[in-house]
């Protein structure tokens, strides 16, 4: 009897359905409004996915032990939290979210296995994690060759393009653009030193900036490199000393960040100051706790989001999250760019009318989040995010100060013309 | 060794040993494990390549190393760099400003392919430099070490030291290397994709019938007059030293075959997890490796591959379930075995198990302690070759 009754219903919204497939296609409006009644699950999902007629599941992989837990257990925070918002809301096409959480452990071929298991095990449905390009590399081939999603948060060096990946961060000429950009229109700016951390993304931002300056017809005085966890920075100081630059653009990651902004300090390099100015792209409100606001005072970052935002969505995602984790909560860029990365999914299958990647993939550029904590993004061709960059000034309690903002959406340009 | 004693040999109780090994990989799992589990287990054996090496190094020689990730690493580029040349063909790079090299190359602005790529073309090249290029660095540090008589503690820091100048190395010329990264996205080899599930299932066996080979490779050196000598070494340094042997060369001889043995295992962890990174070549994969030679028990090499198998499968277990608690299970685990059985699994299994088989078998008791020996228990005269002693004699002689 039931089983009749609900074969019968399945009938029924089957064939409306099939109508509203076809009204999708005229009018994308339509779909999003209609995401209030529940689809069968024959429908919305062709290819085996966790999609029940209740539930659909979805995976977290994030390294929540290991050196990268630090950063990256702010991501899992902002994804648990969207996808709680989105199933108090009602969740997806009538579904409840779950989530299956696989720890990457910090260590790449981990990323690997547990991305395989969380496509072809748990078949889950959309995979929200990934944090060092690393990971993202180490997890790239198996999301293609198994056909899943991954909406990856954090800015990163580029050069990449997949039909696999929603990039919900920065690439890396949306920051460093801005950056170059407002100090040499803003503070005069005229010679740069530039400095990173030696791996992939430190050195492709560099070589960005560097093409950047000179093309502006500026100069570049240095370009130094230091291994991962290198703590001695004043051999670099002493040099950055010497060349007097306008600019020191920082790209230093991790534990040597503490290192290197105390040597500054020490050796009489007082950002605060006007000159020299400091530039980073990859200190965020997260780093600073780890810093010490003190220590970081005075400098300027280059990113897409700040916890101090003014607007109505930022201000009810920042109570959002510390009612959920407490107040002590820091916010910084990535984990914001995570918070988008369901709510965009949840566009996409609605907009699709399905969990299918294929149809997911098809409709996802152009999708637009106007509840987006940065403000407004939107999807691009090349699967990046138009949004806006700004630049910060941090003040001794870790925050930033909105000094300025592009006015127009910046293009996401991963394989940048002239920049190679 | 003769056919019949052979077959011999497999009624005994350490031919039984084997076979229940063999039963486990060759049917058990295939029939028990889904595609996916296979091929994890699959990545598991890589690294009971290096335990069987470490046994023969450290167990039986007592030589500890620990930078044998060196030589799984070098082994794992080696393959990776073949892989990777195949995957990047001018036609699947033409986006890079410079099509037909590796991807990471054209990101760090190289132009051409460096010089020592090139032979990596050739895949019997890469065959050879699998285990070549471990042997020779083996060779050169065994050489450099063991003629000036540095052994012990020191031997050890030295390995470290050089798992992490590799590791830094790697790292920081990343045009050459792929840095952080690693070499990734390798998806053929000789135009047989190894992503596909049967793909998986083959590698999985040529792994297991490799991993055989190493085991009957370290267990000849072990059962013969050589083995006994790095036994002696162990114990008894000077003495052998005094007694004529040139103890350098047998170091340098079971250094390099650990090598060996790690490069083999690097190679396949290449092909079954399609790709290579230097988190495998550093010092904390190292001493991983260490742990599961001492967990399955340093003086056994069966018992090394069932440490790496049981490590590894507590690891991915333990974090599938307690996806935050897990590093501490493992830490108990760690410390709780160590304590309770310091000679690891195999000493487990003598202590307990193998008093119980005897008993079982009182009746075969004196056919098998006439033939065979346990995985621990000196070797059996029968099993030494007529020509062998002399070979050692005169190479012995010849060093020394």
């Amino acid at each position: 009897m039931k089983m009749h009754k609900q074969s019968k219903k399945g009938g029924a919204n089957g064939r409306w359905g099939l109508g509203k497939l076809k009204l999708l296609a005229a009018s994308m409006v339509l779909a999003a409004t209609a995401n209030a009644a529940t689809p069968p699950t024959s429908q919305v999902n062709t290819t085996g996915l966790a999609v029940t007629d209740d539930t659909v599941t979805v995976g977290i992989l994030h390294s929540i032990t290991g050196t990268m837990s630090i950063s990256e257990i702010g991501s899992v925070q902002a994804e648990k939290l969207a996808i709680k918002q989105i199933n108090e809301a009602g969740g997806v096409l009538g579904r409840q979210i779950k989530y299956v959480q696989e720890d990457g452990a910090s260590d790449w071929p981990t990323f690997a296995e547990k991305s395989r298991k969380l496509l072809r095990q748990d078949k889950v449905a959309a995979v929200f994690g990934c944090w060092t390009s690393a990971s993202r590399k180490a997890v790239l081939p198996v999301f293609e060759q198994l056909n899943g999603m991954l909406y990856y948060p954090t800015f990163y060096e580029g050069l990449e393009q997949s039909p696999n990946v929603i990039y919900t961060g920065q690439e890396a000429t949306q920051q460093i653009l801005a950056a170059i950009d407002w100090a040499v229109k803003e503070k005069g700016a005229k010679s740069f030193y530039l400095l990173g951390s030696d791996y992939i993304w430190p050195r492709t931002s560099n070589k960005i900036a560097r093409k950047h300056i000179e093309k502006l017809g500026l100069t570049v005085s240095g370009e130094e490199y230091y291994p991962l966890g290198h703590t001695q920075f004043n051999s670099v100081i002493n040099k950055i000393k010497l060349k007097k630059p306008d600019v020191i653009f920082a790209i230093v990651v991790g534990g040597s960040n503490v290192a290197f902004y105390k040597q500054l300090q020490a050796a009489g390099i007082d950002p605060t100051k006007e000159k020299p100015m400091v530039l980073t792209i990859s200190v965020t409100e997260d780093e600073i706790r780890g810093i010490g606001g003190e220590n970081v005072e005075g400098i300027y970052a280059s990113m897409k989001y700040f916890q101090s935002l003014d607007n109505e969505n930022n201000k009810a995602f920042v109570a959002a999250f510390k009612k959920e984790y407490g107040d002590d909560m820091v916010i910084g860029d990535v984990t914001q760019a995570a918070y988008l990365g369901p709510w965009l999914w949840k566009m996409a299958v609605e907009k699709a009318g399905s969990f299918d990647i294929d149809k997911i993939r098809e409709v996802s550029p152009g999708i637009e989040f106007t509840g987006a904590p940065e403000g407004y993004v939107r999807i691009h061709e090349n699967h990046h995010l138009w949004s806006k960059g700004r630049i910060g000034l941090a003040m001794a309690d870790g925050q930033y100060k909105l000094v300025h903002e592009t006015e127009e959406l910046m293009e996401p340009d991963p394989f940048p013309e002239g920049y190679q | 060794m003769t056919t019949p004693s052979a077959i011999q040999w497999f009624k005994t109780r350490e031919g039984i040993y084997y076979m229940l090994l063999a039963l486990l990989l060759v049917v058990i799992l295939p029939l028990t494990l889904d595609p996916f589990r296979l091929s994890m287990t699959g990545k598991y054996l890589t690294y009971a390549f290096v335990a069987i090496g470490l046994v023969m190094c450290w167990g039986k020689a007592g030589i500890l190393s620990l930078g044998q990730g060196i030589f799984f690493g070098l082994g794992g580029y080696c393959m990776a760099m073949f892989l990777k040349l195949e995957a990047s063909t001018p036609e699947a790079t033409a986006i890079q400003s410079t099509p037909g090299i590796p991807d990471f190359m054209d990101w760090n602005q190289l132009t051409e392919l460096p010089w020592f790529w090139q032979p990596f073309h050739s895949f019997p090249f890469t065959l050879l430099a699998i285990i070549g290029v471990p042997v020779l660095l083996a060779l050169i540090i065994g050489f450099t070490m063991f003629t000036r008589r540095v052994g012990g503690v020191y031997f050890s820091i030295m390995t470290q030291a050089v798992a992490a100048i590799l590791t830094i190395l790697i790292i920081g010329q990343q045009g050459y290397t792929g840095g952080v990264n690693g070499i990734t996205d390798l998806r053929t080899l000789m135009g047989w994709d190894i992503r596909t599930d049967e793909a998986k299932m083959t590698l999985y066996f040529i792994c297991v019938a490799l991993l055989f080979g190493c085991l009957f490779i370290a267990r000849m050196v072990q059962n013969r007059k050589l083995g006994r000598i790095l036994m002696a070494m162990n114990a008894q340094e000077t003495r052998v030293r005094f007694s004529g042997y040139d103890v350098a060369a047998f170091k340098i001889f079971v250094f390099c075959l650990a090598a060996a043995f790690a490069g083999i295992g690097g190679a396949m962890f290449t092909l079954i997890v399609g790709f290579m990174s230097p988190s495998f070549v550093g010092i904390v994969a190292s001493i991983e490796m260490v742990i599961f030679c001492a967990l399955g028990g340093r003086l056994s090499i069966l018992g090394a591959v069932y440490g790496a198998l049981l490590v590894n499968a507590a690891k991915s277990g333990l974090s599938e379930s307690f996806p935050e608690l897990w590093p501490f299970a493992m830490g108990a685990l760690f410390i709780g075995v160590v304590m309770a059985f310091p000679n690891g699994l195999a000493g487990l299994y003598q202590s307990y198990i193998q008093p119980l088989e005897d008993r079982l078998f009182k009746g075969k008791q004196a056919e098998i302690s006439s033939q065979s020996s346990a995985p621990i228990s000196q070797p059996s005269k029968a099993e030494e070759s007529d020509g062998y002693d002399s070979s050692m004699d005169n190479y012995s002689a010849e060093k020394s």
